[in-house]
């Protein structure tokens, strides 16, 4: 127990540590991507608008949802969402904690996309070059041009190899002008999404603090119940197959050997552990039944009553044990004692 | 206990040193970002001067919100400062005492940012081309104003077409450069001494005071943590029993459901202990249907 306890208070006292880490990887994960990512502008009219737009927004929702995804304790907030109520109430305030604390965690590699992709600046030059300010910035009276071929022209700024508006606007101010937007846009979103967080931690204190304690210690609580039942279980399910297996071993070893018609031999009594663990199997072709049995026909999850010990510790000799009947089923009106 | 105690000699030790440590992190993580960050000046008359004093500014501002979010001590301050009376007086020289040290750690990354933006002087020959006396230059002292805003205005760009071999913008790059780092220079001195002078003359004012803050203040700190840890301990037993009382009261219904004697409960084997009486595949379902549907009340009484 003191093992498991060590091991419930690291993963416990870890646990905001733990989902911290996740959320740095998962950030430098996104300014990794994002450098590796090889953004290839179309230079065409209407597609470079979606492009750009696209990239500077459909990554980000797919790092939210990752997020989520990648978060242990979203299947734990379904199921307390989700269970029947029966004798113990929902707390709406624990489940609203849970769902916050998640997304906030979840909004940061989103957050480090979407300043990344603003502060290079190339989403933004590729998504508004036509709508560049050709008058204040360029050549307006450049003649010839109808609306079409201008923006045509214009959306081949962002590809300077292909670029023939030299004369409309040169090419490297428009690109200056149309990055100085885009990296105001980003510090602005940097500066706003950091205050926010500011505001969003140093509110709390000032209005929520008892609740903010009382679901903090039952989001904490239905998580190390969770764990718990689950070790619990495991141990149940541990024992039960000891039993079973044990079980099935001297049901063999009897069955046989009253096939055979002889007394099944009884381990002398100073036969030591080893003959003991033998549980009456002593000869390849026994065991070799014994192996066959468990494949064709494995026993039932039924484990029967533990025998009273016997003078030489051999349990089950003799008669078969009662089957004790199968506890009733759904009619009885179950109730917990607890 | 001893366990209990060594946690306590470590967090003691270790809180001052966190938060330095996330202090010395911000401040590489500003140059990094600083060094990374592609700054380029939009080189157009009204745009200049917004574009280098933000990017001066906005982003010092920026890291003193991450330093004070990054911090611990400020949620506990915070909660220290508005927390209802009680039976516990409200020190206020304690709270002063952990709002300075938490600003003095914040203000470090920001600092930094200026300092090294200033250095560099990109920021500063951005903002402040369009404002130089164009009289002092020889390349421009013979244009109209308005050519010369925009030449003036096209000073921090170096490639471009007007300006790629024009010795008056490399003299005015320097001077601007010139006077960005002098600046730079002083504002680190002032800060460096400043820094000097409040931990050299701090023992000299009220030192008593200063050690009684301290101390509460790390106190404090150390409660909160403490708290946390037995909310943690306690929801961990409280579970524990929890389920054992359901395994208790599954085993019971059985008893009473099924006509077998009543095993004897002395002498039982290791494994029949684990197994709680629960021995049939269909125990096993109703007791995981039970779990799902019917969760025991929050009540180990």
């Amino acid at each position: 127990m003191d093992k498991f306890r060590m091991i419930f208070q690291f993963l416990q006292s870890n646990q905001e540590s733990f989902m911290n880490g996740i959320c740095g990887i998962m950030a430098l994960a996104s300014a990794q991507m994002y450098s590796a990512f090889d953004f290839n502008c179309p230079c065409l009219p209407h597609y470079n608008l979606a492009y750009g737009l696209g990239i500077l927004l459909v990554p980000p929702f797919i790092l939210f949802l990752l997020g989520f995804v990648l978060n242990n304790n979203i299947s734990m907030l379904a199921e307390e969402w989700r269970r029947p109520q029966g004798q113990r109430g929902k707390d709406r305030a624990v489940l609203r904690y849970m769902f916050c604390s998640m997304a906030q965690r979840a909004m940061i590699a989103p957050v480090v996309w979407v300043s990344v992709t603003l502060l290079d600046g190339k989403c933004i030059t590729c998504a508004f070059c036509t709508s560049v300010p050709v008058e204040t910035l360029g050549n307006s009276s450049h003649p010839g041009l109808s609306q079409g071929e201008m923006k045509r022209v214009l959306a081949r700024i962002p590809c300077k190899e292909i670029y023939d508006g030299q004369e409309l606007i040169a090419n490297e101010v428009a690109i200056r002008y149309l990055r100085c937007i885009s990296q105001a846009l980003g510090w602005c979103f940097v500066l706003l999404m950091t205050t926010l967080a500011f505001l969003v931690r140093s509110l709390r204190p000032c209005f929520t603090q008892a609740a903010f304690l009382k679901s903090r210690y039952w989001s904490h609580y239905i998580d190390i119940e969770r764990k718990l039942f689950d070790e619990t279980c495991a141990e149940h399910a541990r024992s039960f197959a000891k039993v079973c297996i044990q079980q099935f071993f001297e049901g063999m070893s009897t069955d046989l050997a009253a096939a055979r018609c002889h007394p099944p031999r009884k381990a002398p009594a100073d036969a030591g552990e080893a003959t003991e663990k033998l549980l009456g199997i002593t000869d390849q072709g026994t065991m070799n039944m014994a192996l066959k049995s468990w494949h064709r026909c494995k026993p039932p999850l039924h484990l029967h009553p533990p025998a009273l010990p016997s003078g030489n510790g051999w349990a089950g000799e003799g008669q078969p044990p009662a089957h004790p009947p199968l506890p009733r089923r759904e009619t009885a009106a179950y109730y917990s004692r607890v | 206990m001893d366990r209990f105690r060594m946690i306590f000699q470590y967090f003691q030790s270790n809180s001052e040193s966190v938060m330095n440590g996330i202090c010395g992190l911000l401040a590489l993580a500003s140059i990094k970002i600083y060094t990374c960050f592609d700054f380029s000046c939009p080189c157009l008359p009204q745009y200049n001067m917004a574009y280098g004093l933000g990017i001066m500014f906005v982003p010092p501002v920026t890291l003193f919100f991450c330093g004070l979010i990054l911090n611990r001590q400020s949620l506990v301050m915070l909660e220290e400062w508005k927390r209802p009376q009680g039976h516990r007086k409200k020190d206020l020289a304690v709270i002063r005492y952990m709002c300075s040290s938490i600003m003095q750690r914040a203000m470090v990354a920001p600092v930094i940012w200026i300092v090294v933006a200033l250095l560099d002087g990109k920021c500063l020959i951005c903002a402040f081309s369009s404002s130089v006396d164009p009289e002092k230059f020889v390349g421009f002292a013979n244009a109209s104003l308005v050519q010369v805003q925009q030449l003036l205005a096209k000073v921090p760009c170096k490639d471009d077409e007007l300006m790629r071999n024009n010795t008056s913008r490399k003299a005015v790059s320097r001077y601007l450069r010139c006077w960005s780092q002098a600046l730079g220079w002083t504002i680190l001195l002032i800060f460096i001494v400043a820094a000097f002078l409040a931990r050299w003359l701090r023992p000299c004012f009220d030192q008593a005071t200063l050690l009684q803050a301290r101390h509460w203040s790390n106190y404090i700190d150390i409660e909160q943590k403490i708290f946390e840890e037995t909310c943690c301990e306690h929801s961990r037993l409280f579970a524990h029993k929890c389920i054992l009382h359901f395994f208790e009261s599954m085993r019971q219904e059985i008893k009473l459901h099924s006509f077998s004697l009543p095993q004897e409960e002395e002498g039982v084997e290791r494994e029949d202990d684990l197994l709680r009486g629960i021995r049939h595949q269909d125990q096993v379902n109703k007791l995981l249907k039970m779990w799902y549907y019917e969760k025991p009340p929050l009540d180990v009484s």
